[in-house]
């Protein structure tokens, strides 16, 4: 496969640039993205105030107050993606955390479990299995704080979001659509298919590091019973 | 001693500059819908540009000053006996009792030394969404009380040249009120733009948008003519920034605000230039405002004028608060 590079340097208003990578989702070039995000955060450039890697690209918000703020901030975007690309492509796996998320997949918190089954032509049981035995990415995060879209879905559970959103997804809830799953990290609204819920706190302002997934973290999901999931909502 | 809040008002929070390098987590930098009136707030008590104070919407609050107070309201014009735009001392035990919002949406009400409320991740902004930052993560409600991180900071005033009346005699300019709506607005094409049809293209400049009634500090609903889905397809998720303007299948566009989302998956259609970006804060539901395309060396140069004239306002106050004896 040809090695991932920019196509394009699109303006986000004038202080912030989306440089894109691909239209469509390519998980090989969304791990390069990954990488590249985080050798530019660690260069610090002044006028640089945010790195937000995305499915096919990635976003660098400015601070355009900043002394240091260049005339031509998309040139200089650029430059500092094609400067970075190197160092991002040398670099081996993907640099993210291993992180291992407790899931209880019984019936009152698998909202959507039987429906997603019946869809996918698999038991419940079996549905929920396949989710645990996938390993994940985080491929990007937004939506709410805390909140990553993961790649890695087994093919078998893919499946449509539902038809209607619910008004409250309760928080933690393990959802799947399409070819990803997310964890919700606030009670919200949401359209995704329930087939699980985390004791865990996805994100907590209070916490050093306040989210619990980042981007390009590998994750693995660990069945839990239920009696674990209500011990471990006590003592997390 | 502290500030108390007797009557709420419609939306009253505890605001700074925002916190910035969480949006890779999803965490947008909020912080204050109109962050010039919050500087020339700040500015007139004597604070740095970016300290906390309480951004207050549409129906203010009643506020109690339990110890002498310096005072500054700055944004919208407020219904009220208060003066706008200047610093006021408040004696112990002023009521502060804001009315309704005439001109404009927002007002910041800073007082000297700030608010005694902890930064969460950098910044004492309140994040309604994520329940965090400013008092509590929340809304003010009756009956809060705010401790003020200086008490002896009302002595600001002293040093300043004052009328008979005790007041001061100048003014900070409302650099982000309306003079009339709709306002202008000057927009950057989106990512998406090429990709509706050019009637909506057409529309989306023809039209005078209204805020709409459910917008909030997330962001502007735009009431007007439903655009017309882009020709292209499925559009991938993709990053967002304050000032972008999505369009949603309902074909109503949204401007995203202080605290929205850092990605999304509708298709952008334009983003507000970042100079404009408080004018529009000021508009409350029903306000107009029509939007005219700008090139990104234009944006820069309304951004560096915008810039210019906020210093120029502050050194201006800076000037009178340490040559005046």
């Amino acid at each position: 496969m040809a090695k991932p590079r920019p196509l394009a340097v699109i303006p986000l208003g004038d202080s912030a640039a989306y440089v894109e990578f691909s239209s469509t989702l390519d998980l090989e070039v969304n791990s390069v993205v990954q990488r590249l995000a985080l050798v530019i955060l660690k260069r610090q450039v002044p006028w640089v105030r945010d790195v937000v890697p995305a499915l096919g690209g990635l976003a660098l918000h400015f601070d355009p107050d900043h002394a240091q703020f260049p005339a031509k901030p998309l040139d200089e975007a650029l430059a500092l993606v094609t400067d970075s690309m190197k160092q991002a492509l040398a670099a081996k796996d993907n640099p993210g955390s291993e992180v291992e998320l407790p899931v209880c997949y019984e019936p009152e918190f698998a909202l959507d479990l039987n429906e997603v089954a019946k869809k996918a032509g698999l038991s419940p049981e079996e549905v929920a299995s396949r989710h645990a035995a996938g390993e994940y990415r985080v491929l990007m995060m937004g939506f709410a704080p805390g909140h990553a879209y993961m790649g890695g879905l087994d093919a078998k559970l893919t499946v449509p979001r539902r038809t209607s959103p619910r008004a409250i997804v309760p928080a933690g809830s393990v959802a799947i659509a399409n070819e990803q799953t997310v964890v919700y990290p606030y009670a919200i609204s949401g359209g995704w298919n329930v087939i699980g819920r985390t004791p865990m706190v996805l994100f907590d302002a209070a916490r050093a590091r306040p989210s619990l997934l980042w981007p390009g973290d590998r994750v693995r999901f660990r069945t839990i019973s239920r009696a674990e999931f209500l011990a471990l909502q006590k003592n997390p | 001693m502290s500030v108390r809040v007797l009557r709420p008002g419609l939306l009253t929070t505890v605001q700074d500059h925002g916190r910035h390098g969480f949006q890779r987590v999803g965490l947008c930098p909020g912080g204050a819908m109109d962050p010039v009136a919050l500087a020339l707030a700040n500015a007139l008590v004597g604070n740095p540009p970016d300290e906390a104070a309480l951004e207050i919407t549409v129906i203010g609050p009643e506020l109690l000053f339990e110890v002498d107070t310096l005072v500054a309201v700055c944004g919208a014009e407020f219904q009220g006996s208060f003066p706008h735009n200047r610093p006021v001392l408040a004696p112990a035990g002023t009521r502060f009792n804001v009315g309704r919002a005439v001109r404009g949406a927002r007002a910041y009400i800073a007082v000297a030394g700030g608010f005694a409320v902890d930064a969460v991740l950098g910044s004492r902004s309140t994040y309604l969404p994520g329940q965090f930052g400013g008092y509590e993560g929340r809304a003010l409600k009756h009956g809060d009380v705010l401790p003020l991180r200086d008490d002896h900071a009302a002595r600001r005033f002293d040093s300043l040249k004052k009328t008979k009346d005790g007041s001061v005699r100048w003014s900070a300019p409302p650099l982000t009120l309306p003079d009339r709506e709709p306002i202008l607005v000057h927009v950057i094409e989106g990512q998406h733009f090429a990709s509706f049809d050019s009637n909506s293209q057409r529309a989306f400049f023809d039209t005078v948008w209204r805020v709409a009634p459910d917008s909030n500090r997330m962001g502007f609903r735009l009431s007007g003519p439903p655009l017309g889905r882009p020709q292209a397809d499925e559009i991938l998720s993709g990053p967002t920034c304050l000032g972008s303007v999505q369009v949603p299948p309902s074909g109503v566009p949204i401007a995203l605000m202080a605290d929205h989302q850092t990605t999304g998956g509708y298709p952008r259609i334009a983003e507000v230039a970042s100079a404009d970006v408080a004018r529009l804060a000021q508009l409350a539901p029903g306000g107009k405002v029509h939007f005219a395309r700008c090139s990104l060396e234009i944006a820069g140069e309304l951004r560096r004028d915008a810039r210019a004239r906020l210093e120029a306002a502050l050194r201006g106050i800076a000037w009178e608060y340490q040559n005046r004896k």
